[in-house]
């Protein structure tokens, strides 16, 4: 059986993601282990500059132009053939746009066991356990990771992606890409992130919304309150769906990650795709009537009130301190 | 156009999750299931585009709790075909198992175009839309928030962090993973979900027997333990809001 443990590194646009890192440093902890090595492998057009700082003892790489966007087909086709001959003890995917679309299909292609929403794997005596986050990040289901070789969706938030990093470029051993013609997905441009009138990532003070707000009307309580603590409006995935905020205003993995001095989380449950967003605010205080909301795990401060109550009475009280 | 809609039930988080005595999994019994959210998009995707360029939108589920309210609201809204998969539900099934159900059964109808919500907050095992593009031979682009289509392809929008968009060329047929959809999921009044109630029809066909090889065994299901738990502010709005503009001068907000 083969130790090793791979990571396949994900990049866009000649930039490594963090949760390649995360990935590594995940990796690293298992290959201790399983007595492996950690193998990056990276699907790549000009590799070097994206291997550089990887904290990997190999990186194993294919260069194809197919590989200088992403495309799920070019990604399954090149894995493919590289797992089955490989088949290591495990293969680190980020439960992201990217991993999302090759994992699953590799697991069913190749009838390997699949986990994903993983956060923390480790070892137990003999075995090497998985702890996945789900349910909205309100439950975490533990196990044996399967094997003999098992596929695994990581997302972030159990490994500080700084570990995964290292200043010793690592060993690089080219594999040749299969034939990569007649890809059925295919990129033909990107759209840069609409620019609004405000960078949420660089706000101060950010008074963010979520499906507690309820309806479009009730922004207007929110955009009060931000005029009076001087800050702005953001707000979580479900009120950006229905229009009620613009695209720019997102905080989470699809839209922007905030390090406010304040983030005012009103309505909002904390979802895992949403709180991985907000780990550098300095300060979180969460409004919420579900007392088993996630945010709180994460607020300083909390209260358990409708937020539609609060608003119009807190913009009132601020506005009195302000003089 | 012919679409197809593979959808799933998952719980709804606003209520109390319970754990059962095995500790492994939710309490079936104190569980309410409601439509997966992105399935949601995913029917309104389908429906956007039947508008657009004319066809039948056909949803398809595994009867489980709840799934004919789901399924009239489909219909509410313009979905065509209803059709519900018959089998052994009841201990739950994952993504693996259900993957090869709707496969197995979605073969027949063949479809153009599959569209089907991108994850589901209960995935264990990877999601349902790859898996099932894996098996009828399709390809797969998931995280998709718009759909057009020309001729043999349909030009999608892909979401990357940051806001980024990538515009991309996929070959019919396919299967998209549908994150969010053009439009907010229209709203149906329950008055026209009870009158479609009386003209729609769900078919009803067997699921093939489940198969569950591909997803990892639970061992234990708990609630994330904490280190630290927010301060809880107590009291009415009044008193809330009057300790919080204290922590903002604390914190030099104010």
């Amino acid at each position: 059986m083969n130790p090793d443990i791979f990571v396949v590194v994900e990049h866009l646009r000649g930039q490594v993601s963090d949760i390649s890192y995360v990935m590594l440093a995940a990796a690293r902890v298992l290959a201790n282990a399983t007595k492996g090595k950690v193998i990056a492998v990276l699907l790549g057009h000009d590799v070097e500059a994206l291997s550089s700082d990887l904290a990997a003892d190999r990186v194993m790489y294919m260069e194809h132009s197919a590989f200088a966007d992403f495309s799920s087909d070019a990604y399954q086709r090149a894995l493919e053939g590289l797992l089955r001959e490989q088949m290591p003890r495990a293969v680190l995917f980020g439960d992201t746009t990217i991993g999302g679309d090759v994992a699953a299909w590799l697991s069913t292609h190749l009838a390997l066991p699949l986990v994903s929403a993983c956060r923390i794997v480790r070892a137990d005596g003999g075995a090497i356990k998985f702890v996945s986050q789900i349910c909205g990040g309100k439950m975490m289901a533990e196990g044996d990771l399967p094997g003999p070789t098992a596929l695994v969706l990581m997302v972030p938030g159990g490994f500080k992606p700084e570990q995964g990093h290292t200043a010793q470029p690592p060993e690089l051993a080219r594999v040749s890409a299969p034939a990569l013609d007649d890809l059925r997905v295919t990129v033909k441009d990107y759209v840069e992130p609409a620019v609004g009138d405000v960078d949420i990532a660089k706000e101060g003070i950010l008074v963010s919304v979520g499906r507690g707000i309820q309806n479009q009307d009730n922004v207007e309580l929110a955009e009060e309150l931000a005029k009076a603590l001087g800050g702005v409006v953001s707000g979580s995935r479900p009120v950006i769906d229905q229009n009620w905020l613009p695209q720019t205003r997102l905080v989470g993995k699809s839209g922007k990650a905030v390090k406010p001095k304040m983030y005012l989380a009103l309505g909002i449950s904390g979802a895992p795709e949403h709180v991985e967003a907000i780990g550098n605010a300095e300060m979180i205080v969460a409004i919420n009537t579900d007392p088993a909301a996630p945010i709180f795990n994460l607020a300083k401060y909390g209260a358990q009130i409708d937020i539609l109550d609060l608003m119009p009475v807190l913009t009132e009280k601020v506005q009195q301190a302000k003089g | 156009m012919n679409l197809v809609v593979p959808i799933k039930m998952v719980p709804d988080l606003v209520e109390e999750l319970v754990i059962d005595a095995s500790g492994t999994k939710l309490d079936p019994d104190a569980l309410r299931l409601k439509l997966n959210e992105l399935d949601e998009h995913a029917i309104e995707q389908a429906i956007l585009l039947k508008e657009k360029v004319a066809g039948q939108v056909t949803v398809v589920a595994p009867d489980v709790e709840g799934i004919e309210d789901a399924l009239f609201t489909a219909a509410a809204k313009g979905a065509d075909r209803l059709i519900k998969l018959t089998g052994n539900w009841q201990n739950g099934a994952n993504n693996h198992a259900l993957a090869r159900v709707f496969a197995n059964f979605i073969k027949t109808l063949r479809p153009e175009l599959i569209l089907t919500g991108v994850q589901a907050h209960n995935d264990l095992d990877g999601a349902v839309g790859p898996q099932l593009a894996e098996h009828l031979g399709m390809p797969y682009v998931g995280y998709v928030s718009g759909v057009a289509v020309s001729d043999s392809q349909v030009q999608i929008r892909k979401e990357f962090p940051g806001g980024l968009i990538a515009e991309m060329d996929v070959l019919l047929p396919a299967v998209l993973g549908i994150q969010a959809a053009e439009k907010p999921p229209r709203y149906v009044p329950i008055s026209k979900v009870r009158a479609t109630m009386k003209t729609a029809k769900i078919e009803t066909f067997p699921a093939m027997e489940l198969e569950t090889a591909g997803a990892p065994t639970t061992i234990r299901l708990f609630q994330p333990e904490t280190g630290v738990r927010a301060t809880m502010l107590e009291g009415d709005a009044d008193a809330v809001a009057t300790r919080l503009v204290e922590i903002f001068k604390e914190s030099g907000v104010l």
